[in-house]
């Protein structure tokens, strides 16, 4: 079944037997969601939760197109924000704005590129770029900070300590550190004090086999479609025929990380 | 002789006493699943109630594991499931967060002077557009249709 934000033109690969639960389980759901809980959207809750574990048959990746990211648009960086409960934090008493501005959680930044030479300004959001090699992976001395098999690379704040090797060795500087108490979290991202945090490429959404991430989402909705999102194994994803036909490059190629995150235009 | 009676009956006395305490303790002892929540309304949790009161700690912590490292998220051991289910929720002020010390959570281990720390990262009320799919997946996973009672607002049908 489809989450209800999306086209219904490429439905969801299920299985015969369980269909037609499924179709009850969606009417089922939308009546609850319109009659029992005004106020509280319901994105989906027919998509299936994964029940095996993730292999590596799959890579997740995205590709970037600069050309279409538009100078000032932040769309992406605030649909992270409210996906991932990142505008859940508060900036503490006394500390100021400058501090603040230093010190919260930020998963995706937008960053502004100039050639010296040319003066050609590019715009570019900059996240946790999920590398085939991982240096934050290769410092922690826990095993917090871990690749997924499928290629996502995240920490188990389970056993973080907080440490921030990893916001040391990352090239990127995609990694957060979360300060303060937080009071508030939303269910399907938990996040407190004293864990180091990045984007995880909405590992929730993927879980649940949704087909996109809330910053894909946004940019689309916005107009740009900057952002494509998918399989960077699988020959007939999108973001492959994208990668096979425009030039893309990973950022800090030098330092051979094989990155999930591709750049075209820079 | 006497004092052979007298120790018999003594024995006596704290045999039964111990009877009697027990089950005075029983009947006194709470049921932390407070009314307004889904638990309320189930016969059981997702395990007979002694092994939950015991090991919920070991199943919580054995998944954690699957779920963070294999993305596993059907588990019908998670915390997103014991929040949607023990929830309790007024018509005005919405759901209480479960961590509260007159609530499930908080209640039981402030009685057995239990320090716990889910709730410095998790979210100790369903919260966020996605949540009701964590919850759906334990009430999945546990094979009931209960998917339809997990609702955040936590109000009856």
């Amino acid at each position: 079944m489809k989450d209800h934000h999306e086209s219904t033109d490429h439905p969801v690969d299920t299985g015969p037997a369980d269909s037609g639960r499924r179709a009850f389980m969606g009417v089922a759901a939308g009546v609850t969601a319109a009659v029992v809980a005004p106020g509280v959207v319901l994105h989906s809750v027919t998509a299936a939760p994964r029940s095996e574990a993730v292999t590596s048959d799959v890579r997740w990746g995205l590709l970037i197109d600069t050309a279409k990211c538009v100078d000032g648009c932040s769309a992406c960086v605030e649909a992270c924000d409210r996906e991932n409960g990142l505008n859940l934090q508060t900036k503490p008493e006394g500390a100021s704005q400058g501090h603040w501005d230093d010190q919260k959680a930020v998963w995706i930044r937008k960053v502004k590129l100039q050639d010296n030479q040319t003066g050609r300004v590019t715009n570019l959001p900059m996240m946790c770029q999920h590398c085939e090699n991982p240096p934050c992976v290769d410092v922690c001395p826990t095993g917090a900070s871990f690749k997924r098999a499928d290629g996502i690379v995240m920490v188990d704040r389970h056993t973080c300590i907080g440490c921030r090797y990893c916001m040391m060795a990352c090239p990127y500087k995609a990694r957060s550190f979360i300060h303060k108490v937080m009071e508030e979290q939303l269910t399907l991202v938990p996040r407190g004090k004293g864990c180091v945090e990045s984007c995880n490429l909405c590992v929730h959404r993927r879980d649940f086999g949704q087909e996109s991430t809330a910053c894909v989402d946004a940019c689309r909705e916005a107009g740009h479609e900057a952002i494509v999102f998918g399989d960077l194994k699988d020959p007939e994803s999108n973001i492959r025929k994208h990668l096979a036909e425009m030039s893309s490059r990973q950022i800090r190629e030098d330092l051979s990380l094989n990155t999930g995150v591709r750049y075209s235009g820079i | 002789m006497a004092k052979a009676a007298v120790r018999a009956g003594l024995v006596a006395v704290g045999l039964a006493w111990v009877l009697v305490a027990q089950v005075v303790l029983a009947a006194d002892a709470k049921t932390y699943v407070l009314e307004g929540s889904k638990a309320a309304t189930l016969e059981s949790c997702v395990e007979p109630t002694d092994v939950m009161r015991r090991k919920h700690m070991e199943l919580i912590k054995h998944q954690r594991d699957e779920t963070v490292h294999g993305g596993i998220r059907s588990s019908k051991h998670s915390l997103a499931g014991c929040v949607a289910c023990h929830i309790r929720s007024d018509a005005e002020q919405g759901p209480t967060p479960i961590h509260h010390k007159d609530e499930f959570c908080g209640a039981c281990h402030a009685f057995a002077a239990v320090n716990l720390n889910c709730f410095d990262c998790h979210a100790s009320v369903p919260k966020g557009p996605d949540a009701e799919l964590a919850s759906h997946a334990a009430f999945q996973a546990v094979g009931g249709d209960r998917s339809v009672q997990a609702r955040p607002d936590g109000e009856d049908h």
